[in-house]
Order: C-alpha cells, then sequence, then structure tokens
C-alpha cells in the first residue's frame, strides 16, 4: 500500500472538523445561538461561553457551529447543481462533437467572463439580496468549470477501444455516456468537485459578508466578520474566530482536492 | 498572423456581444417595474405612466436591448435613477479609483510572486522552498476582506500607522498613497500566492533544461542565470495567470472598496443595489464583465509576443 500523500491526510482532517462541527450543530450546541442576552454582551471566554459573546451577548461558538452547517449546505447545494449541470453539458458537448461541441464550449467561455460577485450583483439588483440568489450565483460560475473538465475528460475516454466496441455493439451515443463515459471521468470530476467545495465556501463568505447572502439572524461567517468590522475597536476577538473557521474549511476542501489529485491522477504528480 | 489575429478579434468582440445579451437578459428579462421602485408603492398611474415613457420601458424589449448596446458603444450608459446624472459621469468619477487600486495591487503581486516564486525555486526543497509553499497555500485560503480585517486591526487599530479606511483624494499625494496601502496589500497577496505557485514550478521547469546548466557552466553567476536565463523563458504561464488575476483583482476590488470605504467603482455597485439602481448596476456588471474579457483576450494576443513559437499553432 503506497503512502497518502500529507496534503490529502491534512486536508481529510481539516475537512472532518469542520463537518464534523456541522454535523454535529444540527444535534447540539453550546447555547442556542440566536439566545440574545444584552448584559452579558462582548463577554470574555469563560466555562459557558467557551469564545465568549458578540454585541448581543449571544455564543460565539454556538453561532461559528450554525454558520458552518450554513456554509457546508451553500457549498453543497451550489457544487451538485453547477457540477451535475456542468458535467452534463460537457458530455453532452464530448458525445456529440462538431458545432455542438463548440457551441457549448463557447458558452462556457462567456459563463468565465462572470465572476460569481458579479453575477449575484445583477440577482441582488433584480431580486433584492438573498442566500438563495447567491447558491445561484456560485452555481452558475461552476457550470462552465465542470463541462470543461467532463468534456476534456470525456473526449480521452471516446477514443479508447470499449467505447469502439460499445458503439460497434450498437449503443447509443447518450447510454455509452451513461455507462462508459460517466463512470470513467467520476475521478477527475470528484477532485473538482472537492476543490470547488473550497472556492463556494469562500464565495459565500464573501456574498454574505458583503449583505449578498445570508441575510440575519441566519448564521454565517461571512456575515458574523461584516457584523464585527464595525466593532474592531470594542472587541476585536470578533473579528478572529470566524476568519480562522473560513480558513479551515477553504484549506481543508482545497488540501483535499488536491490531494486527491494526485492520488487519482499519477501523471499529475510533479517534484513538489 | 492577420488570421490569428482576426480570428481572435471576431472571438473577441462576438463574447463580448454575448456578455451584454446575458447581463441586458437578466437585468430586464426578469419581473418587476422599476417605475413602481422609484416612486415607491403610493404613485399615481400618470407619474408611473411618464417614468415608464421617460426610461423608454414601454418599448420591446429588443428594441432596448439594441439602443442600449448602441447608445453604451459611444459612451451613454443612460441615466441613473437614484443619482439623476448619467451614469458615464458617475463611472468616469470613480474609475480613477478602482484603476489605481487595480493597478496597484497587479504591480504588488506580479512583484512579491516573482521575489517568491523564483526564490523558492532557487532553494529548491530547502527551507526557503517549503516556507513559500507553505505561506501561499495559506494565502488561497484566507479571504480578501478577512485579510483587509487584519490588517485593519493590526495597522490601523493597534500600531495606528495606517488609516484604516477612506480616501483623502489625491490632492494630498502621501495621505492618498498610505490611504492605498493597506487595501493594496489586501487586494494582492491573496493573488500572489497563487502566482508564487506557478512561478516557483514553471522555473522549476525550465531550471532542468540544458541551456540552464550551460549557462552556469560558462560562469554566469547564479542570480544572473535565474532573472535573466530562466525567468525570460518561465514566463508563458506566469503571463497567462497574470491575466487570469488582472480579472480577479479588478473584480476583486469591488469587495476591497467595500471593506475600505473607498470611493470607487464597487462602492458604486453597493449604493446602487440598495437604492435599485438598475442603470447603474447594469452598465457596472457590463464593464467589470468587459474588462474580464478583455484582460483575457490580451494574454491571447501576449502570448505569441512572448513565445513566437505559438504563432505557427494558433
Amino acid at each position: 500500500m503506497k503512502r497518502l500523500p500529507v496534503n490529502l491526510l491534512i486536508g481529510a482532517a481539516l475537512v472532518m472538523l469542520v463537518i464534523g462541527a456541522a454535523a454535529l450543530s444540527l444535534i447540539w450546541t453550546p447555547h442556542d445561538y440566536t439566545d440574545m442576552n444584552i448584559r452579558g454582551k462582548f463577554g470574555p471566554p469563560s466555562e459557558t461561553h467557551w469564545l465568549g459573546t458578540d454585541q448581543l451577548g449571544r455564543d460565539v461558538v454556538s453561532q461559528l457551529m450554525a454558520a458552518a452547517r450554513n456554509s457546508m449546505a451553500v457549498a453543497l447545494a451550489a457544487v451538485l447543481i453547477g457540477g451535475s449541470i456542468g458535467t452534463a453539458l460537457g458530455l453532452l458537448a464530448s458525445a456529440i462533437g462538431g458545432w455542438v461541441e463548440d457551441l457549448v464550449m463557447r458558452i462556457a467561455d462567456i459563463g468565465f467572463a462572470f465572476p460569481a460577485l458579479l453575477f449575484a450583483i445583477m440577482l441582488a439588483a433584480v431580486f433584492g439580496p438573498s442566500l438563495t440568489n447567491a447558491i445561484l450565483a456560485i452555481s452558475f460560475i461552476n457550470i462552465p468549470v465542470f463541462a470543461r473538465v467532463a468534456r476534456a475528460s470525456a473526449n480521452q475516454i471516446w477514443t479508447r477501444e470499449y467505447v469502439t466496441a460499445a458503439q460497434a455493439a450498437g449503443l447509443t451515443r447518450a447510454a455509452i455516456s451513461r455507462d462508459h463515459i460517466l463512470p470513467n471521468i467520476a475521478a477527475p470530476i470528484i477532485v473538482q468537485a472537492t476543490i470547488e467545495f473550497a472556492v463556494a465556501i469562500l464565495a459565500e463568505a464573501a456574498l454574505s459578508y458583503l449583505g449578498l447572502g445570508a441575510q440575519p439572524p441566519a448564521p454565517s461567517w461571512g456575515r458574523m466578520l461584516s457584523e464585527a468590522q464595525t466593532l474592531m475597536y470594542l472587541a476585536p476577538q470578533l473579528a478572529i474566530y470566524p476568519g480562522l473557521c473560513i480558513v479551515t474549511a477553504v484549506l481543508g476542501f482545497g488540501l483535499l482536492g488536491d490531494g486527491l489529485r494526485d492520488v487519482t491522477d499519477p501523471r499529475l504528480v510533479r517534484e513538489r | 498572423m492577420a488570421y490569428f489575429l482576426f480570428r481572435r478579434t471576431l472571438g473577441f468582440v462576438l463574447t463580448l456581444l454575448a456578455v451584454s445579451v446575458v447581463v441586458f437578459a437578466v437585468m430586464n428579462i426578469l419581473p418587476g417595474d422599476p417605475a413602481l421602485t422609484i416612486l415607491g408603492l403610493d404613485a399615481t398611474e400618470d407619474a408611473l405612466a411618464a417614468l415608464r415613457e421617460q426610461f423608454g420601458l414601454n418599448d420591446p424589449l429588443l428594441s432596448r436591448y439594441f439602443s442600449w448596446v448602441g447608445n453604451a458603444l459611444t459612451g451613454d450608459f443612460g441615466t441613473s435613477h437614484s443619482f439623476r446624472v448619467p451614469v458615464s459621469e458617475l463611472i468616469a468619477e470613480r474609475l480613477p479609483m478602482t484603476i489605481s487600486l487595480a493597478v496597484a495591487g497587479m504591480i504588488f503581486t506580479v512583484i512579491l510572486a516573482l521575489i517568491m516564486g523564483i526564490g523558492a525555486a532557487a532553494n529548491h526543497r530547502k527551507a526557503g522552498d517549503w516556507g513559500v509553499m507553505f505561506l501561499s497555500q495559506l494565502g488561497i485560503a484566507v479571504p480578501a476582506f478577512w485579510l483587509s480585517m487584519l490588517l485593519v486591526l493590526l495597522f490601523a487599530v493597534k500600531l495606528r500607522w495606517l488609516p484604516p479606511g477612506g480616501f483623502p483624494g489625491w490632492s494630498d499625494p502621501v495621505a492618498a498613497m498610505r490611504a492605498l496601502i493597506l487595501p493594496t496589500v489586501a487586494l494582492g497577496l491573496v493573488q500572489s500566492s497563487v502566482l508564487a505557485r506557478v512561478t516557483r514550478s514553471s522555473a522549476l521547469e525550465v531550471m532542468r533544461q540544458d541551456f540552464v546548466r550551460t549557462a552556469r557552466a560558462t560562469g554566469f553567476s547564479r542570480q544572473r542565470v535565474l532573472w535573466r536565463h530562466v525567468l525570460p523563458n518561465a514566463l508563458v504561464p506566469i503571463v497567462t495567470i497574470v491575466g487570469m488575476q488582472f480579472a480577479a483583482l479588478v473584480t476583486g476590488t469591488i469587495v476591497i472598496e467595500n471593506v475600505f470605504y473607498l470611493p470607487g467603482l464597487g462602492r458604486l455597485i453597493f449604493q446602487s443595489i440598495a437604492n435599485r439602481d438598475l442603470p447603474t448596476v447594469q452598465a457596472l456588471v457590463m464593464l467589470f464583465a468587459a474588462i474580464v474579457v478583455t484582460a483575457n483576450f490580451i494574454v491571447d494576443l501576449l502570448y505569441v509576443v512572448i513565445d513566437p513559437r505559438l504563432k505557427a499553432r494558433a
């Protein structure tokens, strides 16, 4: 058994930490994260409030845990939506080829002209800001990413002999895409999904920070930071914890994605 | 070469057109009556009708699209609903702020990334290399807005060396530069982490080649070989990433301007969203998307300048 790369192990550990906190928050948090106690505001770390309390006396740890759940849910939704549409488009482009492939890839190029932020801005201007719009915006930018990866990987598989054999046996392109291409491009898609998970966590945090994502009182690391910013002279510690959580989550999924790629695609392992 | 230029330019124009269709569609096809939004629910039917007429909201969608694009090409982005002045004036006022920030961020990014990347490659598998790799891995995971807050906490709140935000204008150049330091670092540090990694791996690839060994054997110093022989040959991937990063930096200014209260286009977008000022949002989103597309187009052209070998394949 080959030794697993270090980045994969560290990444997996961090990811488990974040997912664990998010999952735990579904059944237990030290306090209700919405419980306010104005008299106990800006409390220092104590036995009851491990990281102290915020400007409304809410327990910081409980908020961070609930925000982890929010962050994971948003990232999961965005990567699932964007990933499945993008992968489907990439498979379609690869299966049909010709002008359809060109068209799909040109459309994907156009998608790259819109960072998630610009798309979220448009949606917020038209519909008003909301977490749903943030998820839509992040999903949207994932479509071209997955379309490219799926098409590039699928094009390689289409040249394999077993695919030619399947064609000779009379299988339709759709059936071949489903039964032979998709299972064989799963690895690069999963690697990409892990990396995009990290990107989505960053995007959600930024959008919520800017007021385009989670709305109060929904818990979000980004929103906690935007509230902390106005209180930086009073309670600088509140500006630290949510940021550390974001970095932990992003670093975890990023390292895990890199590690998975090293394991699944040995050609890419260069000298590091 | 001419054919290559023609193809790329055509692709560029078509992409811009497609982007404008997307922006227009999202902003206009979706439900909602801008006239009602501006005047409020107690507006009389006459006033609503007059405003719709004034903004041309009664015209068919297609003709509104063409007049929007046509006017935009002549620099007319319509009238801001909330500021009641031409959007182009608003943009002209705030563009210098955004450009200064983006350019400063780019310069900072490139200089830091080249030093870190080449330095790491020169010290391959030594402490310096590991240090750069660790810091850049961390840098990629840090959100720019949080980094901004940490910088403000340290340099403005604790040490009181630099202002926490705001912009005094260019009439006092020293104060203006001081106000730009933290935003520039916040904007550039994350991007330079990415670029340092690309520089490092690209330089390592070049350093393995024979001509580098020959240059060293001829007696050139390590430094000279690194900067004069290795770097120029490692540039193609670096320039690709720089182009993509310029786009990221320009959109990054939207976030940074809001963290530091800088009066640029990014602040304007958010004021316009708050005011439901759709023509302004539409113009600004189009402008930012156009900058991204243009940056990619320029990168495509630069390839050929840097690496003439690509001409043959292009």
